[in-house]
């Protein structure tokens, strides 16, 4: 069962207010994605922590439903 | 639900190893892209590591998301620290970070 990137990056910024987030669909299926977000709060985080913070976000999808979803994180300007 | 037995089995290999990768399949024969390219990564880097294929054992398969409270396999231990799935240690090889982090640990022989 595949998401919509929409619904992927509603459901980051949901979490995530002050968020940036942008969806790549790397094979153009609907079904393996890219996110890359960048929000200020990842500031100081080492980036398994910043990728759990977007799992939570995600709540408990990733890995089932997003089984093929890239991640990458960013603070602003940084 | 998750045996206690199988965390503890996952503690043992993470603490009594250096450098552990979770995967599906083998480095020889890797069953998923990401892991694919975490174990290649480690390969380049000279790095000697035990991989666990998780398609061999489902209890371990799914205990080492518990274990670990990350969703998704291939999953890297070094000395028993958690470091990441396929995107993080791409993205560390990519910087350097990787080389500098696994020599920090000791992991890496030929770090000079």
């Amino acid at each position: 069962m595949p998401m919509a990137a929409d619904d992927i990056a509603k459901l980051i910024k949901d979490a995530i207010p002050d968020a940036e987030v942008e969806i790549v669909d790397l094979a153009g299926d609907g079904d393996h994605y890219k996110a890359v977000i960048t929000s200020a709060s990842f500031a100081g985080m080492p980036r398994v922590k910043q990728h759990q913070k977007v799992y939570a976000a995600l709540g408990g999808r990733m890995g089932g439903e997003l089984h093929a979803l890239a991640l990458e994180t960013r603070t602003p300007a940084g | 639900m998750t045996d206690q037995t199988v965390l503890d089995e996952i503690k043992e290999v993470v603490t009594s190893n250096d450098v552990v990768l979770f995967m599906k399949g083998t480095p020889t024969f890797p069953q998923c892209g990401f892991s694919s390219v975490t174990s290649r990564v480690l390969d380049h880097l000279g790095v000697n590591y035990v991989a666990v294929n998780v398609l061999e054992d489902n209890a371990v398969r799914e205990g080492i998301k518990v274990y670990s409270d990350w969703p998704t396999i291939p999953q890297l231990y070094v000395k028993g620290e958690f470091v990441g799935g396929c995107d993080i240690v791409k993205e560390m090889f990519e910087t350097g970070e990787l080389k500098s982090y696994l020599s920090e640990k000791g992991v890496l022989e030929s770090a000079a």
